[in-house]
């Protein structure tokens, strides 16, 4: 065993940090899709994390076979079978379902819900073994889209059912538990709901307090506490709840709580649902509060194992991110339709909207920000499909950027409309109260971006320290060939040729605008490792805006990508896409430029400390801390 | 009694789309717009199913002429209910000169191969409005005719068809078999399921081409140019009936 002496206490310290408790990450990669025909032959070698882009520009690593080519994982046959049930459910939005109705009653119209059940709507995801249709990760993006155009409170109702409801039984039931809940589920017959959240457990989701106590004969578990904020609390039949198992080897004080997952059903007694809570959207969408009192759990209800709670959860909600990306496609497309329709006709001091540039700026904006969004959503969705597994950061990404991106969409949709968009008979401002909670539920986006951050730093960490690990040893032992590519490196510059030459031509100066700021991202991320070591865990105001810096280089990636094979087709928007793609790239640019300089400028960490102290007097005040200019 | 009942379904640009005129006037924009089954054609084939589930008709076949794309047309009659159906694949660019003549003379030799009772079809295609095919395709085979039906009755050989005329509703007998071309009330066509697409997956699709069937579907006609109907010029008001007939008389009208 090589004994290695410190050289450097910098670097000491990010050995330290690569190895603390690793909070969020242990293995809470995507589960993977079973091989399917309807797949196109999966690439093997692109799968693991090695390849993933988002981590490899933490560690100076330019990746891009995740993302070059824009994946299509979807055959013929799959993409026939989505056209047909657009073509239903199309329809079904049409002509039976009434959002608006939904949202003044605040409750859903169970004769149109109960068409939605015919025509197969809560049974998508599950396996056609099990009685649902099995359709894969790209194939119900393309089919929420459709939803999310027409009612983001619905889409809430049935993703919590499928997307994080009974998505935990697919990915992690034995097959008896599938065989028994799944077909029910599928058919509708009864309702799923995933219950996480409690009032003092949100973002934090190992905060839990209910608990369920393996019971003496070992074959029930006792299930006491409560949740809050459960959508489909009041009709959902089978809950899968997460709670905490108390585990003491002896009767010491210190009992460890072991985070676990359980499939609970209504019928098992003891499990009241409060009444549904008045919210600012999503109204006709049913939100209450769950009371657990001795509710008898058979231990064959456990879902993946005692303990596994955590990444039962996170791997749940993973799974279910590109799905709101899809609905955030979907609901920009009509924004951008609303608002285009609007400048082409409206007229003001002479002129057509469309003919002042305010209004060009923010109809370019939009275009851009849909054409983003929905790059995300087939991205991460098709590489779901093909088989990556590590997809954590990237799903954290485009729940972040989508979810973000379309609240200010809709809010420059409503500016453009001017008074018309504050009208409630144009439904916009219905959207805008629906789409907020997007931006808090299913990982808050501040959350979220301190996830991001972390999680990519900590890797730089650690590939810092191997490589540390790797020179020590080459120094003490001169013979050993040194051809590992991350010796020769070094703190280097990231390779962005393979980029350069996968970019269509067209795009090449916009892919050497991006090659250069992950080149500086690079930088920036190895300073604050050597500057900060482990505490970089705490430095927020920094760790915010090397996600935001993250977050764009990833999607002007994945941007590019589209454009390129759009230009590579010939598609007959390929003109028009490059003309997006070559535009949100040097706006991305300057926002990372923006971000990163605002980590380096010393005037900045000024500005970060008086933001803290800022708080703090105020918290400590309990209050505004100014005089009122006219003294009282 | 085995009645089989053939049903047309014509892939169209779909009616919501807003169709724009191609620059050199040849036609309308058709590359990467979105397509789906003519919606009487719809009606036509839920009129099949509905006959089928009431144990008159034994067997539904749906059948499109057109390119590849036309068997997306022909996946959602089978979702809807169909049992088969037949492809007559005409590629591009020879599927845009296709006309109710041809589309008739395919209909009349499959309706003799097939042994069918009964040929429904939608009164008009919503891209051409030509009201042809079910007329030509009854005139082909020497079948009586029920075109307009928002109706239909099978009385053992016969079948009641009542149809929507200008003056109402006329109610006619024709003896069987027949032709039936379906207008907007005959009724209201059901969603396809995700459960019976997903059966329709399995069934079948035959392809054939014209040739197969010894058909010629040359043009008769030739499309001279496609354009915008002219912008509606503005109306001017007046204030009166003299100057009404005034306005009239003057434009030449009267």
């Amino acid at each position: 065993m090589l004994k290695w002496r410190l050289n450097s206490s910098q670097l000491y310290r990010c050995y330290r940090y690569a190895t603390i408790n690793r909070y969020f990450l242990t293995s809470t990669g995507v589960k993977s899709v079973q091989p399917t025909p309807s797949v196109k032959p999966r690439q093997s070698s692109i799968l693991g994390p090695e390849h993933s882009f988002a981590l490899g520009i933490f560690n100076n690593k330019i990746n891009i076979k995740q993302i070059f080519p824009f994946p299509d994982a979807l055959n013929d046959e799959s993409k026939d079978t989505v056209k047909l049930v657009l073509n239903s459910f199309g329809r079904y939005f049409d002509q039976v379902h009434d959002a608006e109705r939904n949202d003044v009653n605040e409750s859903l119209d169970q004769d149109a819900f109960q068409t939605f059940k015919q025509l197969g709507g809560l049974g998508l995801l599950a396996p056609e073994e099990y009685g649902g249709f099995g359709l894969l990760r790209t194939q119900y993006a393309r089919l929420i889209e459709l939803f999310g155009s027409h009612d983001l409170s619905f889409s809430i109702t049935i993703g919590a059912h499928q997307s994080i409801g009974y998505k935990g039984i697919i990915l992690f039931g034995t097959e008896q538990q599938k065989q028994k809940y799944l077909p029910l589920l599928s058919s509708g017959e009864k309702v799923a709901a995933f219950c996480l959240t409690e009032p003092t457990a949100g973002s934090d989701a190992n905060s839990v307090k209910t608990t369920a106590v393996l019971d003496d004969d070992g074959k029930h578990y006792t299930l006491n506490g409560n949740k809050i904020w459960i959508t489909n609390g009041g009709l959902a039949d089978v809950m899968v709840v997460f709670a905490q198992v108390p585990r003491s080897k002896d009767d010491s004080e210190h009992t460890r709580n072991a985070l676990t997952a359980f499939i609970v059903e209504r019928d098992f007694g003891g499990l009241t649902s409060g009444p549904p809570e008045k919210k600012m959207g999503l109204k006709s969408s049913n939100t209450t509060s769950l009371y657990f009192d001795n509710v008898k759990i058979p231990v064959e209800n456990v879902l993946g194992k005692e303990g596994e709670g955590f990444k039962v959860a996170m791997n749940i909600l993973n799974n279910g991110r590109f799905a709101l990306s899809a609905l955030m496609t979907g609901f920009t497309r009509m924004l951008l339709s609303k608002a285009i329709q609007h400048v082409n006709q409206r007229q003001q001091f002479g002129h057509k909207l469309i003919q002042f540039q305010s209004i060009q700026e923010k109809i370019a904006d939009m275009a851009m920000s849909h054409y983003a969004i929905e790059t995300m959503a087939f991205l991460v969705s098709n590489n779901m499909d093909r088989g990556i597994e590590n997809l954590q950061l990237e799903a954290a990404i485009g729940k972040i950027f989508t979810t973000e991106t379309a609240w200010n969409c809709c809010d420059e949709c409503i500016q453009i409309l001017g008074g018309a968009g504050f009208m409630r008979d144009n439904h916009i401002e219905r959207f805008m109260r629906d789409v907020r909670v997007y931006r808090i539920f299913e990982g808050a986006t501040d959350t979220l971006k301190q996830f991001i951050a972390s999680t990519g730093i900590r890797s730089a960490a650690k590939m810092m320290t191997q490589r540390h690990l790797a020179m020590k040893q080459s120094q003490s032992n001169s013979a050993i060939l040194m051809d590992d590519d991350s010796l020769n490196h070094s703190a280097s510059l990231p390779n962005g040729d393979e980029l350069l030459e996968e970019v269509a031509s067209p795009l090449r100066h916009s892919a050497l605008k991006l090659v250069q700021q992950i080149e500086d991202f690079g930088s920036v991320v190895e300073h604050l490792l050597f500057k900060y070591g482990k505490s970089i865990a705490n430095q927020q105001f920094l760790l915010t805006r090397i996600a935001n810096a993250s977050i764009d280089l990833y999607v002007m990636a994945a941007v590019l990508s589209r454009a390129t094979s759009a230009i590579n087709e010939q598609l007959p928007t390929a003109d028009h896409e490059q003309l997006l793609a070559t535009t949100f790239v040097a706006k991305g640019c300057e926002r990372v430029k923006g971000n990163l300089t605002s980590i380096m400028n010393p005037e900045s960490l000024k500005s970060f400390d008086a933001f803290s102290q800022i708080a703090n007097e105020v918290s400590r005040n309990e209050d505004i801390s100014t005089t009122r200019p006219i003294g009282f | 009694m085995a009645l089989r009942v053939l049903v047309g379904c014509k892939r169209v640009i779909d009616y919501a789309v807003k169709v724009r005129v191609k620059p050199d006037k040849t036609g309308v924009v058709t590359d990467g717009v979105k397509h789906s089954i003519n919606p009487f054609d719809e009606i036509a084939i839920e009129e099949a199913v509905r006959l089928k589930e009431k144990k008159i008709a034994s067997e539904v076949v749906a059948i499109s002429c057109g390119p590849k794309q036309c068997q997306e047309t022909l996946r959602t009659a089978l979702a809807m209910g169909a049992d088969r159906a037949i492809h007559v694949e005409v590629p591009e660019p020879q599927s845009h000169t296709l006309e109710p003549l041809g589309v008739a003379k395919i209909f009349s030799k499959l309706a003799k191969e097939e042994d069918a009772g009964l040929i429904i079809v939608g009164k008009q295609a919503i891209d051409d409005d030509c009201n042809q095919t079910g007329q030509i395709t009854a005139a082909l085979l020497d079948w009586p005719q029920g075109t307009f039906a928002s109706e239909i009755t099978v009385e053992g050989e016969h079948m009641k068809v009542i149809r929507e005329i200008d003056g109402g509703l006329e109610t006619i007998k024709v003896k069987m078999p027949a032709v039936v071309s379906a207008d907007l009330r005959l009724n209201e066509p059901r969603y396809a399921t995700l459960p019976n697409i997903m059966k329709a997956k399995k069934k079948k699709i035959d392809v054939k081409t014209p040739a197969d069937l010894g058909v010629d579907i040359a043009p008769r006609t030739e499309v001279l140019s496609v354009e915008d109907p002219p912008v509606r010029q503005a109306g001017s008001k007046v204030e009166d009936v003299t100057e009404l007939v005034g306005k009239l008389k003057s434009h030449g009208f009267v």
